[in-house]
């Protein structure tokens, strides 16, 4: 269901300290996102780009989980261009192109890539379970944190669970139509997957207090710092003062 | 060690799961007990750990009557409780961590506990499991990962509910194995009589919410030599 083909790797990226890889893809994006001139994006879609061939990671792998983005981009290049913005650039037969249109479109999709890719190759390669750890270092509410861990947990079994009350009902032979009989086996198939996550949960919650819990979480993992972890921190404190001068000056 | 008297439970007071249950529990005795399907052998180790209340009935846990959710804070930390359904009790991500978790919450240091999950992973065979994600285990190693959870906290007293369910042949002998070699008391749920036989010293039958002792067994058990290298972890 969630696999994590890039999460296990040897690379420069891999070996840096996870919390500062989150930290600095989040205020890359936040600086990426909040910029408009173009060789600020310019220069951040370069710099994902570096950092993704650091991190070494396959690269028709990352080329097909681009295409989910590449898809939204080419419906906004389609409709942004000749919808957004008065003064027309050019014609095709009688359509107007916008100048403003074009260039927002622009914009658009280099964010998005240069988010994207900044985020695959630094947070991605980070398995998940370190990633709950990494983010109730950095003060993350402690609930929200282990929300996210129990559902990575569990989502598993409920897929499971699902799938067993799916095939249970196959071999009965049910087979999906359009028609009220398939709609309420389904509706029955979701309402008994809730029920039986709800016991579950309340199994889970039994066997954590035999375990002597009493509503902290502790943690085990401890994170060292390396050479790469300064390199990390300066070149990308740089490219983020660098993009705020050329973008607010 | 553990002394129920007169423990009566159901979901309403017409039909009783467990009617004034009286059992006791030894220091060092192996108990075995079976009973049909929704006789109440779970929820008597539920109301052993304080998870359900009984509805009546006195219950003493080493020497101490225990009745309020506080009074169970510190028998759950010496009695170790065995889930039926080993995703129930593995919700960590990584092995070592859900082994940590229950020496953690008993105040240990973070090096003293992954100590001791280290060292209990490796007494149960499963040295190298460490690193490894809880949901992608086999079912056989799900059960002996649990039971390590569990023995991470050294416990007095055992409550294994239905060990056996689902294990080959091969993975069943190993926790035998490991059960004969634990200086610790405990009770195991089972249907299986022959598994019960070689791990248990009495077994005792849970039926219209009252347990006996199932004599006719009692015989054939004592003809089993024990293993008597025992061996805490």
């Amino acid at each position: 269901m969630i696999c994590e083909p890039f999460a296990n790797g040897n690379s420069l990226i891999h070996r840096i300290d996870p919390r500062l890889r989150v930290l600095f893809a989040t205020l890359f994006s936040f600086v990426t996102a909040l910029s408009r001139q173009f060789p600020v994006l310019f220069a951040a879609i370069t710099v994902s780009l570096v950092i993704f061939f650091l991190a070494g990671l396959n690269s028709w792998a990352v080329v097909k989980r681009l295409a989910v983005i590449s898809g939204f981009n080419i419906l906004i290049w389609m409709i942004l261009p000749v919808t957004f913005g008065k003064e027309p650039f050019f014609y095709i037969g009688s359509i107007s192109v916008s100048m403003p249109g074009v260039i927002l479109s622009a914009q658009i999709t280099l964010k998005s890539y240069a988010i994207l890719l900044a985020f695959i190759s630094l947070v991605s390669t980070i398995s998940f379970s370190t990633l709950g750890h990494v983010l109730s270092r950095l003060y993350i509410p402690e609930r929200i944190v282990y929300l996210l861990l129990m559902a990575y947990r569990y989502v598993f079994v409920i897929e499971q669970e699902y799938s067993r009350l799916l095939k249970a009902a196959k071999l009965r032979g049910f087979c999906p139509g359009t028609n009220l009989h398939t709609y309420r086996t389904y509706a029955y198939l979701v309402g008994m997957l809730f029920v039986r996550a709800i016991m579950r949960s309340d199994r889970v919650h039994q066997a954590m207090l035999c375990r002597g819990f009493c509503g902290k979480f502790y943690s085990i993992n401890r994170f060292s710092s390396s050479r790469a972890d300064w390199f990390l921190s300066l070149f990308m404190t740089v490219v983020i003062f660098v993009m705020v001068f050329l973008e607010w000056t | 060690m553990i002394d129920l008297k007169d423990i009566s439970f159901g979901y309403s007071s017409e039909s009783l799961i467990l009617n004034k249950l009286n059992f006791k529990l030894f220091k060092g005795s192996r108990i075995g007990l079976t009973g049909s399907n929704g006789s109440g052998k779970t929820t008597l180790f539920h109301i052993i750990m304080g998870l359900v209340k009984p509805l009546s009935g006195r219950l003493k846990i080493f020497d101490r009557q225990v009745n309020e959710e506080k009074d169970f804070l510190p028998v759950r930390r010496k009695i170790g409780l065995l889930f039926q359904d080993a995703d129930d009790q593995l919700f960590s991500p990584t092995v070592l961590e859900d082994v940590a978790f229950g020496p953690l919450n008993l105040g240990k240091t973070r090096e003293e506990a992954i100590e001791i999950s280290l060292k209990t992973l490796e007494y149960l065979g499963l040295k190298g499991f460490e690193e490894k994600i809880t949901f992608k285990l086999s079912g056989g190693e799900k059960r002996l990962v649990s039971l390590a959870t569990v023995l991470a906290m050294k416990p007095k007293i055992l409550l294994l509910d239905e060990p056996t369910t689902g294990l080959d042949d091969k993975t069943k002998s190993r926790l035998m194995e490991v059960l004969l070699n634990l200086d610790l008391s405990y009770i195991i749920i089972s249907h299986e009589i022959d598994f019960l036989l070689k791990t248990t010293d009495h077994i005792y039958a849970l039926k219209n919410g009252k347990t006996s002792l199932k004599t006719d067994l009692h015989t054939h058990i004592h003809s089993h030599p024990h293993i008597n290298h025992k061996r805490t972890v």
